[in-house]
């Protein structure tokens, strides 16, 4: 079986980015529209790297790679994101 | 402190005494096969798939699963090497060199994109693939190649690490100028030489 | 209490062993004392990285068992895969007094603290138990009275993680219900379930729709999709069911 997992497992890699919980952020999916939180997303993960993709459509809204203590972050998936300001 | 911090007793699945000459620099020896996908796996019925060769080339080519079947075919046994640092020895495969299927189309440009169901991609220059060094491969161990390993079927070019072995792979594309693909535009290295230990952008 | 904000990056840090308990045959609390640890919600995970001498590394999530009423005492309930990389070495050579490598915590989306209300469904497989436990021992230190129905697959009694906490718990009378499915073997004179969850079972357990339940469905992956399909199929919100899926194991 593939190693589909919850976007929730992503939150460490994207909270160490970001400096916000990103687990209840929501993301608009540059392929479909469909909007939800990135908690509830599909996340694959393995040791080359992090992507998060659309249950709708599938399409790859976050990739992440950490290369030589470097993160590389692809976000042209998601069209929106959308962070509380105030926790 | 975490590039010093050792966790006592660690090593892995990792077994001592593994290195050979046939073993690339930081890679270990591993006897099962880890599965690594990006995304769902495809499963595209037999009867609609197809794989083409297109693109900057005389003459765009595109075979059924039935014409793909029927081209010449070879066994291949080679060591593969994943940039995640486990190495496999002696798989074995079989399926149709690149070169056949490049011989028919006359090629037009120095790269190639190998694009595949699900969306992933990897590049490549072509002299990476021709004379003998890359198959479309569609049995692993004497099986059809399973799903989760690319089925039905794989580029295959074991020189260079396997994320340039693209799973679920329906095509190559020749192009002129050279174009990263899913892993090398998010810094992994553009060429991916095991023995070089090209494994990041930079190295 | 209100996860990290804006404390600043997530960064590494280590955190010391005090204590390990055998849960069952295969899988051990582990009680790691974080020197500096901002509290942690019901149901947040942590990431563990091990570093070899050679500087090879691996990295796993493991859902944090304790409640965050424990204060700067984390532990983790870890079972050892048949073919892992990390459980074996967290499960079988850690001892107290090592040092573990750790990133937390993590995670707002699948969280239960007790002002969420209810009444709040709880279906686990496994080691999948873990999170949903951090809730249940959350619910039980502020004395909190939501309805709750625990659904629990195990292969055996022998392999049921917190058997003894979950009986005491569910029969102090605040309002926590468990159900156990045993797959594999059961006791003698065992009536309850004898099978993997499907919709018949959830259809029998799980609160009726116009209750409104927040569900939380946490193991296998294959478990977690058939539970979430099968609880939408009888009509709950996709909306207020959460799910952590452990990925693919042996079957449960």
């Amino acid at each position: 079986m593939e190693n589909k997992l919850d976007g929730n497992v992503a939150g460490g890699i994207l909270e160490s980015i970001f400096a916000f919980e990103m687990t209840t952020a929501e993301g608009t999916c540059a392929g479909c529209g469909a909007r939800r939180a990135i908690g509830a997303t599909a996340c694959y993960k393995h040791g080359m790297g992090t992507i998060l993709r659309c249950p709708s459509c599938d399409t790859a809204l976050v990739r992440v790679a950490v290369i030589k203590g470097c993160y590389w972050l692809d976000m042209r998936g998601m069209r929106v994101l959308q962070l509380a300001s105030n926790r | 402190m975490s590039d010093r911090f050792v966790s006592r007793g660690f090593r892995g699945r990792r077994q001592p005494g593994e290195a050979t000459g046939r073993v690339p620099p930081g890679q270990y020896v591993e006897s099962g096969f880890p599965v690594l996908s990006a995304g769902p796996t495809p499963h595209m019925p037999l009867d609609r798939w197809d794989f083409s060769v297109e693109g900057k080339v005389e003459r765009p080519r595109r075979w059924t699963w039935n014409e793909f079947r029927a081209l010449p075919r070879q066994p291949v046994t080679k060591d593969i090497h994943c940039v995640t640092k486990w190495t496999k020895l002696d798989t074995h495969w079989e399926g149709v060199a690149v070169d056949t299927l490049l011989a028919e189309v006359g090629v037009r440009g120095d790269y190639l994109i190998a694009f595949c169901d699900g969306g992933y991609t990897t590049n490549l220059p072509l002299d990476d693939v021709r004379g003998g060094k890359a198959w479309i491969v569609d049995i692993y161990e004497g099986r059809p190649l399973a799903p989760e390993h690319g089925g039905p079927v794989r580029l295959l070019v074991p020189h260079l690490y396997f994320w340039k072995s693209a799973k679920w792979v329906r095509g190559l594309r020749i192009i002129e100028k050279d174009e990263p693909g899913f892993w090398e535009s998010l810094g992994y290295h553009n060429r991916g030489d095991p023995w070089q230990e090209q494994r990041y952008s930079g190295d | 209490m209100a996860g990290t904000a804006l404390l600043g990056r997530l960064t590494w840090q280590l955190g010391e062993v005090v204590a390990t308990h055998t849960e069952t045959p295969r899988t051990r609390s582990i009680t790691l004392e974080m020197h500096s640890w901002p509290g942690h919600r019901p149901g947040q995970h942590v990431d563990v990285r091990l570093t070899a001498a050679d500087g090879y590394q691996a990295e796993r999530s493991y859902s944090i068992a304790s409640p965050s009423e424990a204060g700067t005492r984390v532990t983790l309930t870890v079972e050892r895969l048949e073919d892992g990389e990390v459980s074996p070495y967290l499960v079988d050579e850690l001892r107290v007094g090592d040092r573990v490598e750790l990133r937390g915590p993590i995670g707002g989306y699948f969280v239960w603290e007790a002002p969420m209300g209810g009444p709040l469904l709880l279906i686990a497989g496994g080691s999948g138990i873990v999170p949903l436990m951090a809730m249940i021992r959350h619910r039980a230190a502020v004395r909190s009275a939501v309805p709750t129905r625990l659904l629990y697959s195990s292969r055996s009694p022998e392999e049921v993680i917190y058997r003894d906490e979950l009986a005491r718990l569910t029969a102090d009378g605040t309002g926590l219900e468990t159900i156990h499915t045993l797959t594999r073997s059961q006791p003698a004179g065992w009536s309850g379930y004898r099978r993997r969850i499907d919709v018949e079972m959830l259809r029998e357990v799980a609160w009726p729709t116009d209750r409104h339940p927040q569900s939380f469905v946490c193991g296998p992956t294959s478990l977690v999709e058939t539970v979430a399909s099968s609880l939408v199929m009888l009509g709950h919100e996709a909306s207020r069911i959460k799910t952590e899926r452990f990925g693919p194991t042996g079957d449960r």
